[in-house]
């Protein structure tokens, strides 16, 4: 699929017929299960939250979601319906098939104390963040996951326009509450999450606010 | 019998170290009592090096449209890797010049723009791989074109940080010197082809000691039919870290803290 700009499309499934819905406070990791097959959704539940997140395949953790590989193949940055989230051997991990946010940030990355310290101030390296969201999901879960693999990160919700002079820009986000993007397995994967926890920019209009997951077997 | 002729001359025995002074070339501003070492790539080459802190790499297209991508690693602690996301979204840029540092994940600077003739490097992050450089030239391997065989970004870059250790995981989106990749407003790529013209350079400083691996094949953007990717020019220079004055210090806030916690590292 090619990049474009806002492809809102709404999904038909039905909550009840979910087989997990967690809900997810802010500044909380998650590491997820997903089966090929399985669609899940994930709800900004009050707007305008940065849900960070990394896919890798389960069977093969030497293989994870690629921005550059994604971005590549659809000519573009952002995120939205139909887009193809790819690995960094190529392969498609999962396919976006329902979107009522219409874009999805690639090229933020995820929060860390020492890029605090770069971007704020030195006296932030306290303050709590993604990255440390993802090592401590990993430490625990020891599943051949290390720091070396924290890639560059999907932040779904977030809105980070590129100019055409070469500006990386963050602007107003364009979800609202209980806007959602829906994406469906290609392959077996692991979902690393943070719900970013960032006090210091308007990404979570600082206001960091719940997420909710949805997933539903094949039909 | 036919004797068969080497394929290139080797040095004579009473002088053989080829070191040559490629640099005179195409870098000849530089003082001689500083330059280290140079090197002439070819396109479609790779090489990596361990730069120590205080070393400055030029880098010199010697051909239209050339393209170089780089990776760098902290040569001390190599799970420090530069990043992307974090460099962009600190200097809120999506292009490189003079002025702006390559951070790592662990918010130091990895490396300063120090000079730059060009104006606009991609930082974007794109790597031509095996199998989109085989739908896009079609094969040319080693048994049919020797040393012109085709080589994709991808592998150059995987020989390269094996040598150190590193695998394909390892593998961080680089940035494409001499390339320039412009986004418009509905997200979309758009190549400038012979962005750089043959004379163009720019120079990279080492705020830390750096493992720096390169790979000068094409931009995978690139529209060109033919797989002609330019060659590079290397010159490496006896620079010293950055002063307490220096221009990519002041370039940004970010850049003066980024370098202050790279000289963390380096406390006597």
């Amino acid at each position: 699929m090619t990049a474009a700009a806002i492809r809102i499309k709404e999904s038909t499934l039905a909550p009840q017929h979910a087989v997990l819905d967690h809900t997810l406070p802010s500044g909380e990791p998650y590491l997820l299960e997903i089966t090929k097959g399985q669609t899940l959704r994930i709800v900004d539940l009050e707007g305008n939250q940065a849900v960070d997140v990394i896919f890798y395949n389960r069977h093969d953790p030497a293989e994870h979601y690629s921005a550059t590989q994604t971005l590549l193949r659809q000519g573009g940055i952002y995120l939205t319906t139909d887009s193809v989230l790819y690995s960094c051997d190529g392969n498609p991990m999962l396919t976006i098939v329902a979107d009522t946010c219409g874009r999805h940030d690639t090229l933020g990355g995820a929060c860390a104390a020492e890029s605090n310290t770069v971007r704020y101030a030195l006296q932030k390296k306290f303050m709590h963040n993604c990255r440390d969201n993802y090592l401590i999901a990993l430490q625990h879960a020891d599943i051949g996951i290390g720091k070396r693999d924290l890639v560059p990160n999907i932040n779904f919700f977030m809105n980070v326009p590129v100019t055409a002079e070469g500006q990386l820009t963050f602007a107003d986000g364009v979800s609202a509450p209980d806007k959602y993007v829906e994406l469906r397995a290609e392959m077996d994967l692991w979902m690393l999450v943070s719900n970013c926890p960032q006090l210091n920019n308007p990404c979570n209009a600082y206001n960091p606010t719940p997420a909710q997951f949805l997933l539903w077997n094949p039909e | 019998m036919e004797k068969i002729p080497a394929p290139n001359d080797n040095p004579p025995v009473n002088d053989p170290v080829d070191a040559i002074a490629h640099w005179r070339r195409f870098a000849p501003d530089l003082a001689a009592d500083k330059v280290l070492f140079s090197e002439l790539v070819p396109g479609g080459g790779h090489w990596s090096y361990v730069l120590p802190r205080g070393t400055t790499l030029r880098m010199t297209a010697l051909d239209d449209g050339a393209n170089i991508s780089v990776v760098l690693y902290s040569a001390r602690e190599k799970l420090e890797r530069y990043n992307m996301p974090d460099s962009l979204k600190a200097q809120h840029t999506a292009h490189y010049t003079r002025g702006h540092v390559l951070m790592s994940d662990m918010g130091r600077a990895l490396a300063s723009i120090t000079a730059d003739s060009v104006g606009w490097h991609d930082p974007l992050g794109l790597l031509l791989d095996d199998q989109r450089m085989l739908e896009k030239y079609g094969n040319r391997n080693f048994q049919t074109a020797r040393n012109g065989m085709y080589r994709s970004g991808r592998d150059g870059l995987l020989i390269e940080i094996g040598k150190h250790g590193l695998s394909k995981r390892d593998l961080v989106a680089p940035v494409n010197f001499f390339s320039k990749v412009s986004v418009d407003d509905e997200g979309r790529f758009h190549f400038v082809s012979r962005h750089c013209k043959a004379g163009g350079h720019v120079e990279l400083r080492m705020e830390m000691d750096v493992l720096l691996a390169f790979s000068t094949a094409p931009h995978p953007l690139d529209p060109a039919p033919a797989y002609s990717p330019g060659k590079v020019g290397l010159a490496v220079w006896r620079s010293g870290s950055a002063p307490k004055d220096d221009y990519c210090r002041s370039f940004r806030p970010e850049n003066a803290r980024a370098i202050h916690n790279a000289d963390l590292l380096y406390l006597v």
